[in-house]
């Protein structure tokens, strides 16, 4: 889960990481007391799920509360890349001396974590790599023993942060990745992590995904939901435990396990169709899932036929039969389903399809013809 | 003798009193698969349909020589029974199907267990390994197998049935089909796998199924430039997946332009793999190269 950086830096708050003091606002208004509780200068900052916004404007400098509501006005509501500005974050100005970049994630290739460090923070880091990759200090870190103190001493050398403040500094990375730890991050990056003329180290950003595995150790996190605002449909299949995408064509797709969905878009896209969605019932559907699969998609009008392609293991076909059988026994559904069943139980779930009192109901033997037939019921 | 398991293995499941655990246990069993013990803390001394149950691994192991564990153990405990598997000596194989577990456990489990231990681990969130006629631990469907040569290699659960399908379809075996899971820190990675069907007599050919995301795709291409003799058929998913959307597998997401599908697809065809577009044409490559 992506948060917004009002709700990183809460946790960086809460596992003491100095952040400037701020506070959230949701209109221009609240942006001018806001400001006015903070006092002094502050910075309007828009909040995004989304790298950029400093660019596109969404961060604006204000000396006063009127200045603040002046510049919420603008960002509330503006475009970023695509997503809308719903939120601003008004913060106290802090007085920088430096800007670092700072980064923990996970090394796929490595299978360990990776720490990335440079004194050239608050600029385009992937530009900063490209260009001067020595300016990047990177250097793994093993999951079982952590972020040693002689490791994060020497990433602060080797990126050449300020000498006199490098214990501070050192310190700095070993309680951020302290934090990625017990928070359960998948990334935490902080641009720019900046030094004040007084020499304190202040986390200015905060851009951190969460595991959403690990939800069940960190219940509360449940609440960052609460800033955002999908899209319904996606909520509604959230809601149920669906792994659902929207997608921009007009055949609706439900299938076990996240390969064989990204293949069967892929084999639509192939027979000259295109998917309305992606939608993984996950490992061991049941029959409820699958009609609520059935009923998610009844949600979205751009579906014109239904494409059903499971592959049993742990999910059996009798179960997903059952089903659509249900589905088709509670409701009317709007277009016609093409079910593909093979796998753990497909002989008895095929025996129920054949049943299925409908001319909605589609049973196809391969995945090939199966994707044909739902994209000719699309046209 | 096949990869990983053979009519050898000696199977104990962790978490055999579990609905998922007792219907896939039972099922490798009734295909002909050796399961010795099951293991439920606090369940010691029963049994689930003749299976005893133990309170421990080590206790399962010490009583009935399990040499294989599978787990089915629920998420937020999967890490611990798979660091309690590969404590007792007697494992040298550990299987875990659960699916969900935090990244950081498995980061640390992966690691911790490339430091201490010998043991293989295949997955987490994957299907796990068949050789069929001979072992099943997993919960892959035994009946869409057939015995033969091709090795079946994939980073997707579905798709590796699929793969079998197909190949079954036309009457081509499969020697052993590893599922290494789809997850960002797999026990098991393409190239492990690969070098065991290089050096397994049983096996002439190799379906790799991948998948978008992470390198591992083309780890296994520069492997198969330089170590495999034998001939490999290849699949990626993911081809019209939007760029930067999340699709189900943490380990799904693209990652710069080396994570796409495209990028995987040429990685593959330049190490001289024959890479299909459609999975239902993996059984018809396989066939040609045979």
């Amino acid at each position: 889960m992506d948060l917004f950086e009002f709700q990183g830096k809460s946790l960086f708050a809460r596992a003491g990481i100095p952040v400037p003091a701020g506070r959230v606002a949701r209109t221009a208004e609240e942006a001018r007391s806001a400001a006015a509780e903070l006092g002094g200068v502050v910075v309007v900052k828009a909040q995004v799920q989304v790298g950029g916004r400093g660019k596109a404007g969404g961060i604006k400098v204000a000396k006063d509360p009127e200045e603040a509501f002046a510049h919420a006005s603008t960002i509330l509501g503006m475009d970023i890349k695509g997503h809308t500005v719903r939120l601003v974050w008004v913060e106290r100005a802090s007085d920088i001396a430096a800007e670092y970049y700072v980064s923990f994630t996970l090394d796929r290739a490595a299978r360990k974590h990776l720490a990335m460090v440079s004194a050239r923070g608050g600029m385009d880091i992937e530009a900063v790599a490209r260009e001067t990759p020595d300016a990047l200090a990177r250097m793994h870190i093993d999951p079982v023993i952590g972020l040693t103190a002689w490791q994060a001493s020497e990433l602060v050398y080797r990126a050449g942060l300020d000498r006199p403040t490098a214990r501070k500094s050192a310190a700095m990375l070993q309680a951020l990745y302290r934090a990625v730890v017990d928070l359960d991050c998948d990334l935490v990056e902080v641009n720019p992590l900046i030094k004040t003329s007084s020499g304190d180290i202040v986390a200015l950003d905060a851009k951190v995904t969460l595991d959403g595995n690990a939800f069940f150790r960190h219940p509360e996190f449940e609440s960052f939901r609460e800033a955002f605002t999908p899209d319904p449909i996606e909520e509604m299949a959230r809601q149920r435990d669906l792994n659902f995408i929207k997608l921009e064509g007009s055949v609706g797709i439900i299938g076990n396990g996240a390969g064989l969905v990204m293949s069967t878009l892929d084999v639509v896209s192939l027979v000259g169709g295109r998917a309305a969605n992606f939608l993984d019932v996950g490992g061991g559907a049941g029959a409820e899932t699958i009609s609520n699969a059935l009923d998610v998609l009844t949600h979205d009008p751009s579906v014109r036929s239904v494409l059903i392609n499971i592959f049993g293991g742990i999910t059996r076909c009798d179960l997903v039969a059952q089903g659509i059988a249900e589905a088709i026994a509670q409701r009317t559904l709007p277009w016609p389903i093409v079910v593909r069943l093979d796998g753990t139980n497909a002989t008895e779930g095929r025996a129920i399809l054949a049943g299925i009192q409908s001319d909605r109901v589609h049973p196809s033997a391969t995945m090939r013809a199966a994707a044909e037939r739902a994209v000719e019921l699309a046209r | 003798m096949s990869i990983y398991i053979d009519a050898s293995t000696r199977l104990l499941v962790q978490g055999l009193t579990g609905a998922q655990g007792r219907f896939h246990g039972l099922r490798n069993r009734a295909s002909g698969t050796n399961l010795v013990a099951g293991v439920t803390p606090g369940k010691g001394g029963t049994d689930v349909e003749g299976v005893p149950i133990f309170d421990s691994v080590a206790q399962a192991v010490a009583a009935t020589g399990a040499n294989t564990s599978m787990v089915f153990v629920p998420p937020a405990f999967a890490a611990d029974g798979i660091l309690e598997a590969a404590a007792e000596p007697g494992i040298d194989l550990i299987v875990a199907i659960t699916e969900g577990i935090p990244a950081h456990d498995e980061a640390r489990v992966f690691n911790y267990l490339k430091q201490t231990s010998r043991v293989a681990l295949i997955g987490p969130n994957c299907p796990g390994v068949i050789s069929p006629g001979k072992c099943n631990v997993g919960i892959t469907p035994h009946e869409i197998t057939l015995p033969g040569s091709v090795g079946v290699v994939s980073r997707s659960g579905t798709l590796t049935y699929q793969a079998i399908h197909e190949l079954t379809q036309r009457g081509i075996g499969q020697s052993t089909c590893v599922g290494i899971g789809g997850d960002p820190v797999p026990g098991t990675s393409f190239v492990d796998v690969l070098q065991r069907f290089q050096a397994d007599p049983e096996t002439a050919a190799v379906v790799m199924i991948g998948e978008i995301g992470g390198s591992a795709e083309e780890e296994a291409a520069r492997f198969i430039r330089d170590h495999l003799t034998k001939p490999v058929v290849g699949y990626i998913a993911g081809v019209t997946a939007p760029a930067g959307k999340k699709m189900g597998h943490a380990g799904a997401i693209i990652s710069g332009s080396s994570g796409t599908a495209q990028a995987k697809q040429a990685a593959l065809r330049e190490a001289g793999v024959t890479v299909v577009d459609d999975p239902t044409l993996l059984g018809e490559a396989v066939a040609k190269l045979l």
